[in-house]
C-alpha cells in the first residue's frame, strides 16, 4: 500500500531558481522580527506577493498561454520551500497561487482562464476559499449558503461564510455552495461558484484570533448577483472539484514547514548559550530527522501531481503526519527552554515560541481536521 | 536494468523457503541450512559485491527492495547482513566464507548472531572477521545473541542502514496483516475495522509504515559507506515507527496477536530488536543534533536539503 510513494529527487532547473529567489526574499523578511516571520502563510504582504509575480514566481504550473510561468509543482516546491523556512509574508497570493489557479485552468472555461489566470499569475488577484459555514465544518456536505440561478442565466446568492482565511483582504472567493436541491441531496446538487468580493451584498467582518492577529473572517452574502460566468465547473459538480482541490491543499510543504523558523530561532539560541548535553542533542536531532524524513514525503506527493494524479489519500497521510510534527514543535522547544530555567531566553525567541504555542491547533484544523484525514486514509486502506 | 526481473523472482525463493513453521523451527534452534543453501545457490548473496570480483554490482539503494522483503517474511537469518558483509569484504581483498554473517556494531545484542558462522565488525577499509563464538541472550526463541570483545562501531552507520530497510519491509507486513485482520474480526455486529475508534489507529499505523519506508529510502541513498546523517535520519525514522507499529498492530489485533501459534508476533518480535540494534532512535538523534549544531547559522531546511 502507498508504494508510489518514493524517493523524488527535484529537477536541477527547479534547484537552480534558489539563488535569486532568496535573495528577492531576503529584501523583504530583513526589517520583519522573529515573531512575525513565524506568522509564515498567514502572513499578509500585497506588495511582496506582487513582487514575487513580477518576478515569475507565481503561476509556475499555469501554461504561458495563461500568463503563467509553464512550469510545474516541482518548481513551486522549491518556492514554497524557500518562501516559508525564510518565513516570508505570503498569504496574499497564497490560495490563488496553490488552489484557486489550478482549479481554474482544469474546471474554467476558457473566458476564465484568460481572465483570471494572467492575474493570479502577477500577484495580482487574491483569492479566498468559501467552505466552512456556521453549520457546516467537518461536515462540508452540508453547506446552506444557496445561489439560485436567474431567468438571465446569472446567479442571486444568499448565506454565509465563515473562518474564511484572507477574505478582508481579497478580490475573489471561490464558494461552495447549494446550486440545486436541498441539504439532504448532501454531496448533489453543490457547485463552484467564483464571488467579486466586491460586489453589493457581501459584507465581511474580520475575526480575531488568540494570538491577536485576525486572519480569518465572516463573510455574508445577502441578495448578491453574479454573472452566469460566476459558475466554474458544471452545476452540480462542486463536491467532486472541491476533493480534487483539496488534495492540492493539503499535498504540500506548508504542512511540514509551520514551526520551522520557531525551531531556527532555537537553534541559534543553543549556540549562543552553549548548550549541547545530550537530552538537547538529542531533541535537535530528533526534530531533524523527522522534518528530513516530512520533506521527502511532500516531495514524494508532489512527484504525483508532477504524474498527473490526484493523491487524495497520500496528501491526507503526509499531512496529519506533518501538521503533527508541527504541532510537537512548540511543545517541545517550551519545554526544553524552561527546562533550563537559568538560562536566558531572548525575548524574541519568546515571543516566536508563544506565538507557534498557540496557533500550533489550527494546524489541524485548516484544510481538513485530524479526524477527517484519518478517515480519508481509512478508505484508502480498504476499511469503509 | 529493471528491478523486478530481481525482485520477483527474490520474492518467490523467500515465499517457498521461508514459511512461518521454516521460522519457528529455526527460531527453536532447529537446522537452518537447507534455508540458507537457498538463498546461496540464488546467487542473491553477491548482489552488492562489485562486478569485477564476481557480483553483480548493485547499489545499495537497488538492493534495498531485497532486503525490505527480508523483513516483510521475517527472515531469522542474516541475508541482508551478509549481503553487506560480502560487499565490504570482497572490496577490502578479503575471502568470504560460505556462511552467515552478522555484523557486530557495539555492545548490545547483535542481530542473528545466534544463527551466524562468522561475525564482521572492524572497518570498512579493514573488516575484521571471525568465527562466531556467541552467549545466548535468554530470551525465548531469539536468533539475536550477544558477541564479546569487537569494534565494529564503524560499521555502525551501514548496520543502521540495513535495519531500517528490515524494519520499512516488516512494518508494511504488519500493517497489511493488521488491516485485513480489521476487516475479518467481528464484534458487535461488525468488522472491527468500521469503527472510528479503529480506523484512526491503523490510519496512524499506515503513516508511520510510510514514514519508516521513506526514511529507510534515505539511508540507503548515499551507497555502502552512508553518511552519516542519511544513516542517522533512517534509522531514527524506522525505529520510532518501529515501536508505534507494533503497539497499534497488537492493540487492534487483541489477544490472539500476542499468542505464539498467530504469525504477527514474528514479525513484532523483529520489529523491537531492529528497533534497538545498531543505535535506537535516540542514539541517530543525538548523532544528528551535533550535525546540526555544528551548522547553527544556516536554517533547517537547508540542513536537511544538504544532509
Amino acid at each position: 500500500m502507498f508504494e508510489t510513494l518514493t524517493l523524488s529527487a527535484l529537477p536541477p532547473e527547479d534547484e537552480a531558481i534558489r539563488p535569486a529567489l532568496r535573495a528577492l526574499i531576503q529584501e523583504a523578511i530583513a526589517e520583519l522580527p522573529v515573531h512575525r516571520r513565524a506568522r509564515s502563510w498567514q502572513g499578509f504582504d500585497a506588495a511582496f506577493s506582487r513582487k514575487l509575480g513580477q518576478a515569475g514566481y507565481l503561476g509556475l504550473s499555469l501554461p504561458k498561454e495563461y500568463g503563467g510561468v509553464g512550469r510545474g509543482p516541482f518548481t513551486r516546491f522549491v518556492v514554497v520551500e524557500e518562501l516559508l523556512s525564510a518565513g516570508a509574508p505570503v498569504a496574499g497570493h497564497w490560495i490563488a497561487d496553490r488552489q484557486s489557479g489550478p482549479l481554474i485552468l482544469h474546471y474554467g472555461t476558457e473566458a476564465q482562464r484568460r481572465f483570471y489566470l494572467p492575474r493570479i499569475s502577477k500577484g495580482e488577484a487574491l483569492f479566498c476559499i468559501g467552505m466552512s459555514e456556521p453549520g457546516s465544518g467537518s461536515d462540508l456536505a452540508s453547506v446552506r449558503s444557496r445561489a439560485e440561478q436567474q431567468a438571465d442565466g446569472g446567479w442571486l446568492l444568499n448565506g454565509q461564510k465563515i473562518w474564511t482565511t484572507n477574505a478582508m483582504h481579497s478580490d475573489y472567493m471561490i464558494a461552495l455552495v447549494r446550486t440545486s436541491g436541498t441539504s439532504a441531496d448532501r454531496q448533489q446538487g453543490l457547485s463552484q461558484l467564483i464571488v467579486d468580493l466586491k460586489a453589493p451584498g457581501v459584507s465581511i467582518r474580520p475575526i480575531v484570533d488568540l494570538t491577536g492577529d485576525a486572519h480569518f473572517a465572516e463573510v455574508f452574502f445577502e441578495d448578491v448577483r453574479l454573472a452566469p460566468d460566476a459558475l466554474i465547473g458544471a452545476e452540480g459538480q462542486g463536491w467532486k472539484q472541491v476533493t480534487a482541490e483539496l488534495a492540492f491543499e493539503r499535498s504540500g510543504p506548508e504542512r511540514i514547514y509551520s514551526s520551522v523558523v520557531l525551531i531556527d530561532a532555537w537553534v541559534r539560541h543553543l549556540e549562543a548559550v552553549g548548550r549541547k548535553d545530550s537530552a538537547t542533542l538529542r531533541l535537535v536531532g530528533s526534530l531533524m530527522a523527522q522534518q528530513a524524513v516530512l520533506r521527502e514525503m511532500s516531495l514524494a506527493v508532489t512527484a504525483r501531481l508532477v504524474a498527473g494524479e490526484s493523491p487524495v489519500v497520500e496528501a491526507s497521510l503526509m499531512k496529519d503526519l506533518g501538521t503533527s510534527f508541527e504541532q510537537a514543535v512548540p511543545q517541545l522547544i517550551g519545554d526544553d527552554l524552561a527546562a533550563n530555567p537559568d538560562e536566558p531566553v531572548d525575548p524574541e525567541l519568546y515571543r516566536t515560541l508563544l506565538y507557534v504555542t498557540h496557533i500550533a491547533p489550527s494546524f489541524s484544523l485548516r484544510g481538513g481536521t485530524r479526524e477527517i484525514l484519518r478517515g480519508i486514509i481509512a478508505r484508502g486502506l480498504g476499511l469503509r | 536494468m529493471d528491478m523486478s526481473e530481481l525482485i520477483d523472482p527474490f520474492a518467490r525463493l523467500i515465499e517457498d523457503v521461508c514459511t512461518p513453521a521454516a521460522i519457528r523451527e529455526i527460531e527453536q534452534g532447529g537446522d537452518s541450512s537447507a534455508m540458507w543453501n537457498a538463498f546461496v545457490e540464488s546467487g542473491f548473496l553477491d548482489a552488492l559485491v562489485a562486478e569485477e570480483s564476481g557480483g553483480a554490482g548493485l547499489s545499495l539503494n537497488d538492493a534495498a527492495p531485497l532486503i525490505a522483503l527480508l523483513g516483510r517474511h521475517a527472515v531469522p537469518l542474516p541475508v541482508g547482513d551478509t549481503m553487506i558483509a560480502r560487499a565490504l569484504l570482497a572490496a577490502a581483498g578479503v575471502e568470504a566464507p560460505e556462511g552467515p554473517i552478522a555484523i557486530a556494531t557495539g555492545a548490545g545484542a547483535v542481530p542473528f548472531a545466534a544463527v551466524a558462522s562468522h561475525i564482521l565488525s572492524g572497518t570498512a577499509d579493514a573488516p575484521v572477521l571471525i568465527a562466531a563464538k556467541i552467549e545466548a541472550t535468554g530470551v525465548p526463541h531469539d536468533v539475536d545473541a550477544h558477541v564479546a570483545g569487537l569494534n565494529g562501531a564503524a560499521l555502525r552507520p551501514i548496520a543502521a542502514v540495513l535495519r531500517a530497510q528490515l524494519i520499512s519491509g516488516a512494518a508494511g507486513r504488519v500493517m497489511e496483516m493488521t488491516v485485513a485482520y480489521a476487516n475479518e474480526r467481528v464484534q458487535f455486529g461488525k468488522p472491527i475495522g468500521k469503527q472510528q475508534a479503529v480506523q484512526q489507529q491503523l490510519s496512524v499505523l499506515a503513516e508511520q509504515a510510510v514514514a519508516a519506508r521513506i526514511a529507510a529510502a534515505i539511508g540507503a541513498r548515499s551507497g555502502l559507506q552512508p553518511k552519516p546523517a542519511d544513516a542517522a535520519i533512517a534509522k531514527h525514522g524506522a525505529s520510532l515507527a518501529a515501536g508505534q507499529v507494533a503497539a497499534i498492530a497488537h492493540a487492534v489485533h487483541g489477544a490472539i496477536g500476542i499468542s505464539e501459534e498467530y504469525d504477527l508476533q514474528l514479525l513484532t518480535r523483529r520489529l523491537h530488536g531492529w528497533r534497538l540494534a545498531d543505535g535506537s532512535e535516540s542514539y541517530w538523534a543525538g548523532l544528528l543534533g551535533e550535525l546540526r549544531l555544528a551548522a547553527a547559522a544556516s536554517p533547517t531546511a537547508d540542513f536537511i536539503r544538504g544532509a
